[in-house]
């Protein structure tokens, strides 16, 4: 038998799992594998503020996850990468007394979270070569490897927004000017605009004109010339261009610029002020909207007077956490997570639809296009291949990158195109489309690349070879699919489904692998 | 909008809103309701929302159905539709010899010999113009009207016709309103601001092969049994879905599964077996995937479909221009001719627009200095597009260019122009309003001021 789980090692390494003495790996778990029996014990300020109102509103949340959803959930929310069998097993039998709370410290120090997070802001950065962000591919890599490393070195927040608001240069050689090329409207109104979309959350194409017109005023001084090197462009302080308009900040003061100061340097000052009712809000409501699934402002990106926060209390806790811990994302990333509310089991306790608005359970969603690739390719150990349409070097990937790593939004594939990877067009959270389509069913269902990676992939041939369907084999496969153990049910089906291909276990051990990366559970985050 | 088609508009408002008040109650065929929700939320229970006015706005016309022909890459005006023996050979090179056709007076290029048998079905328009020589740029002004920059993107005419002619205007079909064969652009987003409910379908596979493989509906040895067990099999390993009935995005994820295995094991998915059409038939199209994609497209639209593209690669010849020609013409000649006839011949040509263009035409003067030697540029200056069908005239010629098929000589025609025109014929309202994500006030056809500077709808033609 230990032969057989050996083979099973060369695709997943499963030594935490043999080394336990109690062979759990071979008990099938018997109670529910989303639900946690444990008490329910609200812990620090989250939770007090959402079960306060969930106790006003007579909802009942649901119960807290099982470990196994946690450590799914965790890896998938902070990483954008769903977990080994090994890690998966390992957290699952770990005795560690606080196990959630020591593997979301992992994580957070993980290289994947500076990639996925530098994902999602080159989504609202608009990080892209060809159309329309015409930023040119090594423009694009210049941006994307600038995010990145913030986000890795966990730079405060304010000083992220400032370098980006307030930078001149060289698009090659001073990353953050390409906020200001990265748009396709660049004019003094176009760019206000995407300033107060991507900071403040607010869209002022429904500002009276008066206030967007006072705005404006601070991106009038922004030039940009072309240099003698191909598709190099600056972005400078251009003294040269005068305001008939008078520069008043969003909240109504008016500004008295003297001549000779770039009015970006005084609009980044206020902007990132403690004071600033929208910056601070704003970046703690995206958080919370990133891990939770659903902003307390919702759409995250539209704040404004007759969209309300559905729990203005717990948007005021969290951005004052931000304003304390000097905009330490990874510390509201901390708090979020280890809160009771974020580890609720997504099988509600009520069907009230209130309970969604105010967090009483955690939302399904599906996979991110690109964490849905990657997952596939790391259970099927198989690669992709992305392209750009612009054959510059910048653009050829090696085999085996992984899609959350890309650095531009003109290298993909028809998979990132098909499960709605956002377009990178105009910086609006909804540009992301999680929603399933046939189409997309059609694909992961019956296509002839979906298909291919699973029928070339060891864990099929590995399973194949067994002969019958040994339960290491199968608890290996749920681990690496579905992150936990088989229950006593499912073992019963995998069971009769080998039994009822005798005669052709590649593809009943294909099969089974098909039908666990199209289950629900695999699909959504849960 | 005058008093009738205001108070058309409301009555039908008012007979829309009783249909979906008993669609509540009366529980539709399962079939019935895949139908209606294929490819998408059902647009049919958007009580007030723009499905009706979409509805609203389209008139029954002439044409019900376009194949677009996208010449990707941007062909060459004067080795096609345009040629001008006249200018010599530093802009002719060995193809000086244009051809007569079957109409007096219109000449095209000598590769071209099928289609100069059909120039009464189809209108030549030489004054194509919007000055943009990036292939992503043109594409995107050629297939939206639009000048590109400003904050949105806006839908192609794909997309646009998917929302006025598809599911919410009452298409039925079980293949997707808008379809590609084979493969998307990817060079820009063809849905633009509507979003991913409207792009296209990309087939992948090859229709010129054996057995064509459309992407998720044709798999390769798996047999309808095993589709069945494997579905039963996915039923069964369902464990979370068990633990949470009645929840709404799962309830979404088994609608799409639902509509998937409709094409995968139901009739369908058929439509795309070309073995079904005649040997004959099929060499007269041409056995290569161009000619095999026409076939596939007649066949797309005998079912109702209302926006197919061919998207056909290979049209940017910097190098070795001549030679690309030679070989590529006789192909492009033989599958558009082919397939003006056949729609013809079943009576689908009056009711079907084919629209041949690319994002620009090629610099008529020839590169034969290295690197090179002896191919053409990219000229958004002046190219041509053919319209046939749908109400189109044929049998005409749309505005010159210049002595050399260097700039406009008369009437240009941009993007906008031709467009709007195949809107019309479509009967999509040119002043509907599309629905934006931000309730932005954005119309199929942008007003005049909006636009800048236009030629005018192709009103000789139609």
């Amino acid at each position: 038998m230990w032969g057989k789980v050996s083979r099973l090692l060369t695709f997943l390494p499963a030594v935490g799992l043999l080394a336990d003495p109690a062979g759990a790996v071979l008990t099938p778990t018997v109670e529910s594998p989303f639900v946690s029996p444990a008490e329910f014990k609200p812990e620090g300020g989250i939770d007090q503020l959402v079960f306060a109102n969930l106790e006003r509103l007579k909802i009942q949340p649901a119960h807290i996850c099982t470990d196994a959803v946690f450590v799914r959930r965790a890896y998938l929310d902070v990483i954008g990468t769903l977990p080994t069998a090994k890690e998966a097993g390992d957290f699952l039998l770990s005795r560690e007394p606080n196990k959630r709370a020591a593997l979301i410290e992992r994580l957070l120090a993980r290289a994947e979270f500076a990639d996925y997070w530098a994902m999602k802001w080159s989504d609202l950065l608009r990080v892209k070569a060809e159309f329309p962000i015409n930023l040119w591919p090594n423009a694009a890599q210049a941006y994307h490897r600038w995010i990145r490393t913030a986000l890795r070195e966990n730079q405060p927040y304010d000083q992220f927004a400032r370098e980006l608001l307030t930078a001149s240069g060289s698009n090659f050689r001073a990353p953050p000017v390409n906020f200001y090329r990265a748009l396709q409207n660049k004019t003094p109104s176009g760019i206000a605009q995407t300033v107060a979309l991507t900071f403040m959350g607010a869209r002022l194409e429904n500002w009276p004109p008066d206030r967007l017109a006072g705005m404006t005023v601070f991106f009038s001084q922004i030039g940009f010339k072309q240099t003698s090197e191909w598709k190099e462009e600056i972005v400078f302080f251009d003294f040269t261009k005068t305001n008939a308009a008078a520069a008043r900040l969003p909240d109504g003061t008016q500004v008295q610029l003297s001549p000779g100061e770039d009015p970006r340097e005084r609009f980044a000052n206020w902007l990132i002020d403690e004071s600033n009712p929208w910056f601070t809000r704003n970046i703690a409501n995206r958080v919370w909207f990133w891990l939770l699934g659903r902003g307390i402002v919702q759409e995250p990106d539209d704040f404004r007077s007759d969209n309300p926060p559905s729990n203005p209390g717990l948007l005021a806790f969290l951005a004052a956490e931000l304003v304390s811990s000097h905009y330490d994302l990874k510390h509201l990333y901390r708090l979020i997570l280890n809160s009771r509310t974020y580890q609720l089991a997504s099988i509600p306790g009520t069907d009230d639809p209130a309970g969604t608005l105010n967090f009483a359970a955690y939302p399904l969603r599906r996979l991110d296009a690109e964490v849905l690739i990657d997952a596939l390719c790391q259970i099927t150990g198989s690669t992709e291949k992305y392209t750009s349409a612009i054959p510059e070097p910048f653009t050829f990937i090696p085999e085996g990158e992984r899609s959350i790593a890309l650095p531009d939004g003109s290298i993909s594939s028809s998979f990132l195109e098909l499960f709605g990877r956002p377009s990178r067009d105009t910086g609006l959270e909804s540009e992301r489309n999680n929603r399933p389509t046939a189409g997309q069913r059609l694909h992961l269902l019956n296509s002839s690349h979906i298909q291919r990676k699973i029928a070339q992939s060891r864990t099929v041939q590995n399973l194949a070879a067994a002969g019958s369907s040994p339960r290491e084999l199968i608890g290996g496969l749920y681990l690496a699919t579905l992150s936990r153990f088989p229950t006593a049910d499912e073992l019963k089906v995998v069971n009769a489904h080998f039994e009822g291909h005798q005669t052709n276990q590649r593809e009943a051990a294909a099969d089974l692998v098909w039908g666990l990366v199209n289950s629900a559970e695999f699909l959504y985050r849960h | 909008m005058n008093t009738d088609s205001r108070l058309a508009d409301r009555s039908l408002r008012r007979d829309s809103a009783r249909v979906i008040s008993r669609l509540g109650c009366l529980p539709l065929s399962r079939r019935e309701a895949l139908r209606r929700c294929l490819f998408g939320t059902a647009g049919l229970l958007l009580a007030d929302g723009w499905g009706l006015q979409a509805r609203a706005a389209t008139h029954p016309t002439k044409a019900k159905s376009v194949i677009q022909i996208w010449m990707w890459g941007g062909p060459c005006h004067l080795d096609t539709f345009d040629p001008k023996p006249g200018a010599g050979y530093d802009y002719c090179g060995p193809l000086d010899k244009p051809i007569a056709t079957n109409v007096d007076g219109i000449m095209i290029g000598e590769l071209l010999p099928g289609l100069a048998k059909q120039a009464d079905q189809y209108s030549i328009i030489r004054s194509m113009t919007h000055g943009n020589n990036g292939h992503e740029t043109a594409s995107y002004m050629v297939q939206t009207g639009r000048a590109s920059g400003g904050r949105d993107v806006y839908p192609s005419v794909g997309a646009v016709t998917s929302l006025f002619k598809g599911y919410d205007a009452g298409y039925v079909g079980l293949i997707p309103p808008y379809i590609v064969l084979t493969e998307p652009q990817g060079r820009f987003s063809e849905a633009g601001f509507l979003g991913s409910r409207f792009k296209p379908f990309a087939t992948g596979g090859d229709p010129a092969a054996p057995r064509f493989m459309v992407e998720g509906v044709v798999a390769q040895g798996i047999t309808d049994e095993r589709q069945r067990r494997r579905r039963e099999l996915l039923h069964q390993l369902n464990t979370l879905g068990r633990a949470m009935p009645g929840d709404a995005s799962l309830k979404a994820l088994y609608q799409s599964e639902d509509q998937a295995y409709e094409m995968i094991l139901g009739d369908a998915g058929k439509l795309f077996d070309l073995s079904q059409e005649k040997d004959e038939l099929r060499d007269r199209y041409g056995r290569n995937t161009f000619g095999q994609s026409c076939l596939m497209a007649r066949r797309l639209v005998e079912k109702g479909v209302p926006y197919i593209t061919i998207n056909y690669k290979g049209w940017d010849t910097h190098k070795q221009h001549f030679q690309i020609m030679r070989r590529k013409l006789p192909e492009m000649d033989k599958g558009l001719a082919t397939l003006l006839q056949d729609l013809k011949e079943r009576g689908l040509l009056d009711s079907t627009i084919v629209w041949w263009s690319g994002e620009f035409g090629r610099t008529p003067k020839v590169q034969w200095e290295a690197p090179w030697n002896g191919g053409r540029g990219h000229h958004g200056k002046v190219f041509s597009a053919v319209v046939a069908g749908g109400g189109f005239k044929g049998g005409q010629v749309i505005g010159a260019s210049d002595a050399k098929g260097d700039e406009v000589k008369n009437r240009p025609v941009y993007p906008v122009d031709l467009i709007g025109s195949m809107y019309e014929l479509l009967g999509i309202d040119p002043s509907a309003k599309l629905p934006h994500p931000q309730g932005e006030d954005v119309r199929v056809i942008p007003a005049v001021a909006e636009a800048g500077i236009i030629g005018g709808r192709l009103k000789e033609i139609m």
